[in-house]
């Protein structure tokens, strides 16, 4: 098993996963933003790489592929970008969030080849479904590489168990059907849906989409090991996107993101290890 | 001799697959299920049957184009005529049989998405037809470019949602569609428009389209040539399908749009690379990161970054040849053909019919080509009129 999964997710509970679009709104901001939210509690970054068709995604993180492309923001960029998180401190293990033909460009080989350079720990694609998958799981076992599999409600009890258990580093249970946002709030079926995923599952259980709130999380925390928060930093980095951008303002950007995300896992009260 | 594609899993060859999120697999499951199912039984083949007949018109004619052929002076030229379909366009084909298909899986919304408003138009009229809400996807870009279709469907009682994502045409439209299906697929269909998608999408619109090809083998004798404009693919696959066995030139048109070499064109198979887009693996323009490019055409019809995975195969197996024509081609053929037999195509098949007007004069007079004229040019006389400016006035 990959180490960093092994240290710092395998077996924990109260896991903070937390998303954040690489090069959004520019490379400097996304170490910077690992690191402090290594700081806030993390478990394991989600590095988004910016896409043109993000189907997955909803409005907010589309809005983050735009502005990192821009910049010219890449699979391998992102890649690079790891080994700088990692000498400004990072230990947490990194997975690469990526639409599957950027994968495809890149090629298997050569994305390997990054993931051993660059020390990168997971790698997880929304459009490539448990059937398509076999050839990439196989290549990540062989380079201890997490493939985190998706799990969704409409997901059949057959496939479901199929899914779980091969599933490596912890399994990602979207929470209700739709792409990626915030809600409102969850509720009985999430409820059930997660307690049926538990009951099949050998690794850690967490839980995304949509999850926006302290309330969210206290809501959450006693059905799942768990949450993925993606579209509600993407929101914060959005609100502070000329902040940002700007050398004098840019650290006063990243303590207000701060606030938020320590107001968003308050719930989970747990011991900040990397402080 | 062609193998039998797709296999159990979708694919055709290194094509197609289901590379979508999670959340839509389920759908996939219960549409590939629903589907093998009707397509087994007696009563919706015959009621699909029915309604291409006395709903849309069909069988379509073939028309032979013998003032064109004369004046070409070589090959005959036939026009298999899916401009006379309700609605205009091969496009109804494929919605007449998805809808009924959604009616029979118990589905009371539909959702699709459209590019020149075509499809929407088609789906917005099923939709009536059969009693189900419908959606139409569009790109703000596309809306203001075809105002009229947009009125047709909201005529029709659909629901017609601007897209402003991405690049605001026919990819993001589709993406959105998307979207839109995987929050709702426990009531909704998603009615897609061409022969793309995940499995069983290129399948299901291939064998609601290949009345056409059918058709016309029962119409006259196989041909020497067959050839068809190609967006998506599906009057293409629909026209191709029934005669892989047989012994004729399939030709399948691509628009190369301003010219290969300005960067503006939508030919997807000679300038594309692997890639996925929506769900299948086939060739896409793209750039060397792999982030999907926008493409160009005169014709909205044919403006997709994509290609159905089963013309990829195709084109792979070498079955199919695959040329590209011009805007300006396309529009000169058009104008003969308006001229000649007084029928005036869509853009799109304009495509297919200049590809005809370039090899029938170097083939024998007894030598017979069969042009899928996949719909008419109403909707394209605004954009016709812009081009050819002050030429046809008066
Ligand atoms: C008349 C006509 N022909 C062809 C096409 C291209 O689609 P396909 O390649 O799926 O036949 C369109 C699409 O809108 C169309 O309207």
């Amino acid at each position: 098993m990959n180490k960093r999964f092994k240290e710092h997710v395998d077996g924990k509970k109260d896991l903070f996963i937390p998303f954040i679009t690489a090069g959004d709104p520019n490379p400097e901001s996304t170490i910077d933003l690992a690191i402090m939210l290594q700081e806030e509690g993390a478990n394991a970054i989600e590095l988004g790489i910016p896409y043109s068709d993000p189907l997955a995604d909803g409005p907010v993180i589309q809005r983050a592929s735009e502005r990192a492309l821009k910049n010219g923001m890449s699979l391998e960029k992102a890649m690079d970008l790891v080994p700088k998180m990692r000498e400004k401190g990072l230990q947490i293990p990194v997975i690469i969030f990526t639409y599957y033909n950027l994968l495809l460009q890149l090629g298997e080989e050569r994305f390997f080849a990054l993931v051993r350079k660059n020390n990168v720990d997971g790698l997880l694609v929304p459009d490539l479904p448990y059937e398509e998958s076999e050839e990439w799981r196989e290549s990540c076992e062989k380079n201890e590489t997490a493939l985190i599999s998706l799990v969704a409600p409409t997901t059949s009890e057959e496939r479901l168990k199929k899914i779980a258990n091969e599933a490596t580093g912890f399994l990602y249970c979207v929470s209700s059907l739709g792409v990626t946002g915030t809600r409102s709030h969850f509720g009985s079926p999430v409820f059930t849906f997660l307690e049926r995923v538990k009951k099949h599952s050998n690794v850690p259980v967490a839980v995304g989409f949509g999850v926006s709130s302290p309330e969210h999380v206290k809501e959450l925390k006693d059905y799942c090991d768990g949450v993925i928060v993606g579209s509600a930093i993407i929101r914060q980095v959005e609100s502070q996107v000329d902040a940002l951008q700007n050398k004098e303002l840019q650290k006063d950007a990243i303590e207000q993101i701060r606030a938020y995300v320590r107001d968003l896992v308050a719930p989970f009260e747990k011991s900040k290890i990397h402080s | 001799m062609t193998t039998k594609v797709p296999d159990q899993r979708g694919r055709y060859g290194q094509f197609g697959g289901k590379y979508v999120p999670e959340t839509v697999m389920y759908a996939l499951e219960e549409l590939e299920s629903s589907l093998n199912d009707a397509m087994k039984s007696e009563e919706f083949i015959a009621h699909y049957h029915e309604e291409l007949k006395k709903y849309s018109g069909r069988p379509t004619p073939i028309t032979h184009a013998e003032n064109l052929s004369s004046r070409l002076g070589g090959a005959q030229i036939y026009l298999k005529r899916e401009d006379l379909n309700h609605t205009g366009a091969h496009k109804l084909n494929n919605a007449i049989g998805q809808a009924l298909l959604a009616v029979r899986m118990g589905k009371e919304k539909i959702v699709a998405e459209t590019g020149a408003g075509q499809h929407g138009v088609a789906a917005a009229t099923v939709a009536a037809r059969y009693g189900l809400e419908c959606k139409v996807f569009m790109g703000e870009e596309d809306i203001r470019r075809q105002e009229l279709n947009v009125f047709r469907m909201k005529l029709l009682g659909a629901e017609v949602v601007p897209v402003s994502s991405g690049s605001k045409t026919l990819k993001d439209a589709t993406n959105e569609a998307i979207r839109y299906w995987v929050s709702n697929v426990e009531d909704t269909f998603y009615l897609i428009g061409s022969v793309v998608g995940p499995h069983p999408y290129p399948k299901m619109v291939r064998d609601f389209q290949r009345v056409i090809g059918d058709e016309s083998r029962t119409q006259m004798e196989t041909p020497n040539k067959i050839i068809a404009c190609v967006g998506g693919g599906s009057n293409a696959m629909g026209m191709f399908y029934p005669y892989l066995e047989e012994d004729v030139d399939l030709i399948g048109v691509e628009a190369s749009g301003k010219g290969i070499h300005t960067g503006k064109h939508a030919a997807t198979l000679s300038e594309g690379r692997l890639g996925v887009i929506h769900g299948s693996i086939t060739y896409l323009l793209q750039n060397e990161t792999g982030q999907i490019q926008e493409p160009y055409s005169i014709s909205a019809g044919l403006d997709y970054p994509g290609i159905g995975p089963e013309h990829a195969y195709l084109s792979e197996t070498g079955r199919v040849t695959y040329k590209g024509i011009t805007d300006q081609e396309a529009l000169d053929a058009l104008e003969i053909l308006s001229e000649e037999e007084g029928i005036i195509p869509a853009i799109e098949s304009a495509h297919a019919l200049a590809e005809a007007i370039k090899q029938a004069p170097e083939l024998p007079s007894s030598d017979v080509i069969l042009v899928c004229l996949s719909g008419r040019g109403d909707k394209d006389v605004h954009t016709i009129m812009e081009h050819l400016g002050g030429e046809v006035d008066e």
